[in-house]
């Protein structure tokens, strides 16, 4: 608190927390600056997965029995299994804000240790849905098969899952990364109930991440399981 | 100055409320509902991110300049796929691209 001291005499005004920033009044301000600029990041996010949905909604209306019988080679199992991991994993990252909210440093830690391990259990099972995708020649290009008389179109709908579900991982694969650091930060003692802003705002990113799955999951997944 | 702390209680129900919608987001997939399947699919969707973003992302305790931008993305959403259509409608929705070859 030496330094706060210091820089309250040198500028005259009371002591204030350490991770203020010399051009905000106050705490409060500063979490609401960063907050809303992640709102507006995420707005930006929002538009550019909205083209992408765009597209699929396009392409579904137009080639809806291939779009369908494409859908239908995706496993359900994974997808299902996959979008519970990315909710439990929205539910930690929650827990890892309030237990920063309420300086609880270990029960931080800890939440946000489980957060990037469940994201990776979701990436891996990403890999193994890849992994058959390619196994079945399902990947759009000169070594795509299909017995289906819409192969042309069926490589469409794979397209966009392969676009789609990449951007989300890749956008996952950021995730994990800053919730890596988050978690060291956390665990050097940075935050506590006055200033736990980095917390939050990539609790934001990795719920926005969520979001997306929630779309995804029953767009791609989900066609026509009917018959 | 510590914000807005929702009971840990809260965190479980929506969590619990997300599963189950998941449960019947799978389970009306595999019913035959005609041209309502798809519909309802993306109305449990929004519903599931509606819940996600009001309690998950705290915006329901957030000032209302966060609220803004927040309904402000929604906003330009709706005018960047409206538009589309627009164009699309147009120019013939009816009228389908011959398959690639």
């Amino acid at each position: 608190m030496s330094n706060a001291v210091a820089h309250a005499e040198a500028h005259g005004h009371a002591v204030h927390h350490d991770a203020l920033q010399h051009h905000f009044e106050t705490m409060q301000q500063q979490k609401e600056a960063s907050t809303l600029g992640m709102w507006v990041f995420l707005l930006t996010e929002v538009l550019f997965f909205g083209g992408l949905f765009f597209a699929y909604l396009l392409y579904r209306v137009w080639y809806f029995d291939a779009f369908a019988e494409a859908s239908r080679t995706l496993d359900i199992s994974l997808g299902a299994f996959n979008t519970a991991v990315l909710i439990g994993s929205s539910l930690t990252m929650a827990l890892a804000v309030r237990s920063a909210q309420t300086n609880q440093r270990s029960a931080t830690v800890r939440w946000l240790i489980s957060t990037i391990v469940l994201g990776c259990v979701f990436l891996g099972v990403k890999v193994v849905e890849y992994a058959d995708k390619f196994e079945h020649h399902h990947v759009p290009g000169p070594h795509f098969i299909s017995e289906s008389p819409w192969a042309a179109q069926e490589q469409l709908f794979f397209s966009l899952y392969f676009t789609m579900t990449g951007l989300h991982a890749l956008h996952m694969i950021v995730g994990v990364g800053i919730m890596s650091v988050i978690t060291w930060m956390a665990a050097k003692g940075k935050f506590d109930e006055h200033y736990y802003t980095p917390v939050e705002m990539a609790g934001l990113y990795w719920h926005f991440v969520d979001l997306v799955w929630i779309y995804l999951f029953p767009l791609l997944y989900l066609v026509e399981r009917h018959n | 100055m510590s914000g807005h702390v929702s009971p840990k209680s809260l965190y479980y129900s929506i969590f619990g409320a997300l599963m189950v919608l998941t449960a019947i987001t799978v389970f009306a997939a595999f019913l035959n509902l005609g041209a309502m399947n798809a519909p309802l699919a993306l109305a449990i969707a929004t519903f599931k991110a509606t819940l996600v973003v009001l309690f998950f992302m705290h915006v329901k305790y957030s000032s209302r300049l966060t609220k803004l931008v927040v309904t402000t993305s929604l906003f330009f959403l709706a005018i960047l796929l409206g538009e589309m259509m627009m164009d699309y409608a147009t120019r013939g929705l009816g009228v389908i691209p011959p398959p690639l070859q």
